[in-house]
């Protein structure tokens, strides 16, 4: 074991718990009976069809090889593939969330430049900041009357304002130094603003991005439940409806897994933005 | 005749927190020639920094004003280059990149191979060379760091070169060599160079000549101490030259008594406050030699 680097063995202590995990789960779940080792009396009361529980994690995998290997297929509006499911989300998370960030960061640019501004809109932005973004729905689908767009909007809501207070933090703080490297340069506002203030604030504004994603992205399964039609969140619901179980189990992974790479994209952006003083 | 740099009647007020006004200094005045390198010398809270920030154009003071070649100075200009004490370097570009920043604010018309040939030049000049240039200011020392800044505002050629305790967080050795750079860089440019200090031998080793500032509030700027140290001078060698510790022992002196006695004492609006002008030659035969030991001779001007 010496001889393994930190990472090494943490990865290996990784699989050994996901294996052990694995393996509790698997024998958590008591087999179903076969068809033919039940009694007449058992069959015509209807215990032969197949009873709905939670799935062993065999059938969860067998289940996503399946879903994997197609998944773009559609069948009908109540039959598409994991992919165009997923697909449909992340158009709806992108969406809502570049509009929120083609308002937060210019407006929050703005605020962070003045004092005044930063204070006047403050109470404001404390207020609707902890409303559920959820509890917008019915006035979005009242006002909008598009239960797509409704959905689009309620991801807008919730990705605004992190983004929002982030940019005027993070404008706000860029040193006072900096801001006079520009002054002495005789560097206009819109220079200054692109060349020092942005690039100062860059890491702060980009945590408020990342922020973002992972509120959109937790938003729009509920959002999805409620509206309904396309998404991984109406997939989600669809299947629980439907009481096939391995397909929710299967479905909950996916979204940790597309969350997982959303925010990785943006850590990755971070790092690239970050310096060091 | 007006001096390039001319400072006239500069009076700054701050609040003093409880509806009144501490003045900081009153009627300050004094004049800087081209190619002239002044040091001002004084103790903390005296004014010396806000003195530097107007010269900047980075505040306004309360009345009074600045005129430089002619002109009255009224917000940051290129023509003014600025070296701040915390290096003020933007910590998410290069070394090199630092200083092409400055140099295409200055000659936006210049192609980009010319701005980076002309920052590496000025890199050179500061020691700074090979793979350094592209790191990033976090990488390098504080001594690298204030060589950066340097190199930036002498790649600008401005008119005057504002030095706000360039070396107030460097030890001693770096200090020392940092010094030099700085006075050989100066003696290839002939640039007009104002710079704030505490450090009195820094102050001999640079200047062509010395303000003293009292302590405030009401602080002004009381004496203008010639260097009289010939050039090129060397930091071992102008401890031998005669007039160096008299010259030494006048600012000590100052700094330790005077400033204090000088201290506090509003001054009528009318007077222009002059600095009065002290000239210390032990070696100039035209003067008394009864006088040399005993009073430093101070000469109205």
């Amino acid at each position: 074991m010496g001889t393994l680097s930190l990472n090494q063995r943490a990865a290996l202590l990784s699989v050994l718990m996901l294996v052990v995990g694995l393996l509790i789960w698997e024998a958590a779940i008591p087999a179903q009976k076969a068809v033919k080792e039940l009694t007449e009396y058992e069959i015509l009361t209807g215990a032969g069809s197949p009873k709905a529980g939670v799935p062993p994690p065999s059938q969860v995998i067998i289940k996503a090889w399946d879903q994997l290997s197609d998944p773009f297929y559609d069948a009908g509006p109540n039959d598409k593939g994991i992919g165009i499911q997923i697909g449909y989300s992340i158009y709806r998370v992108l969406t809502g969330y570049l509009l929120a960030a083609l308002i937060a960061i210019p407006f929050g640019f703005l605020i962070g430049m003045s004092q005044v501004a930063y204070k006047a809109f403050n109470p404001f932005i404390q207020v609707l900041r902890p409303i559920s973004p959820l509890a917008w729905m019915p006035l979005a689908l009242f006002i909008i009357g598009d239960s797509e767009a409704s959905a689009i909007f309620v991801i807008f809501i919730c990705s605004i304002w992190p983004m929002l207070i982030n940019t005027a933090f993070g404008v706000a703080g860029v040193r006072e130094d900096w801001v006079n490297v520009a002054r002495t340069h005789e560097l206009g506002p819109i220079k200054t603003a692109f060349t020092v203030i942005l690039p100062a604030a860059a890491p702060t504004i980009l945590t408020g991005m990342r922020i973002s994603i992972g509120i959109a992205w937790l938003v729009i399964v509920a959002a999805e439940m409620l509206v309904g039609g396309t998404g991984i969140g109406y997939y989600v619901w669809n299947e629980w409806n439907n009481l096939d179980l391995t397909s929710v189990v299967f479905s909950i992974l996916m979204i940790g897994v597309v969350g997982m790479l959303l925010d990785a994209m943006f850590g990755l952006l971070q790092r690239r933005v970050t310096y060091a003083e | 005749m007006k001096p390039f740099l001319s400072i006239e009647k500069l009076v700054q007020k701050f609040p003093n927190g409880n509806g009144g006004e501490m003045t900081v200094f009153e009627n300050a005045s004094f004049g800087v020639e081209k190619g002239e390198f002044v040091v001002i010398l004084g103790h903390s809270g005296c004014g010396k920094s806000t003195i530097m920030n107007i010269l900047a154009g980075l505040a306004d003071p309360t009345s009074g004003c600045v005129i430089m070649d002619g002109q009255e100075v009224k917000g940051p200009s290129l023509d003014r280059g600025v070296v701040f004490q915390n290096y003020s370097l933007l910590p998410w570009l290069t070394t090199l990149k630092n200083v092409t920043f400055g140099i295409k604010a200055r000659h936006p018309e210049w192609t980009k191979s010319q701005v980076e040939e002309h920052a590496t030049n000025f890199l050179a000049m500061v020691g700074l060379e090979g793979d350094v240039i592209h790191r990033k200011p976090s990488q390098l020392s504080g001594g690298m760091r204030q060589r950066v800044s340097i190199a930036r505002a002498f790649a600008n050629h401005p008119k005057l070169l504002l030095l706000d305790e360039p070396f107030g967080a460097l030890d001693a050795l770096t200090r020392g060599t940092i010094q030099d750079e700085l006075l050989k860089i100066w003696g290839q440019m002939e640039q007009t160079v104002f710079m704030i200090t505490h450090d009195i031998d820094e102050a001999i080793l640079l200047a062509d000549r010395i303000l003293l500032m009292t302590n405030g509030p009401y602080a002004r700027v009381a004496e203008s101490v010639e260097i009289t140290i010939p050039r090129p001078r060397n930091r071992t060698e102008i401890v031998e030259h005669p007039n160096y510790y008299a010259i030494r022992n006048h600012l000590v002196q100052f700094l330790g008594k005077r400033s204090k006695e000088l201290a506090g004492q509003p001054t009528e609006a009318s007077k222009t406050n002059k600095p009065k002008t002290v000239r210390i030659d032990l070696t100039d035969p035209t003067e008394d030699p009864e006088n040399k030991r005993s009073t430093l001779k101070a000469v109205n001007s």
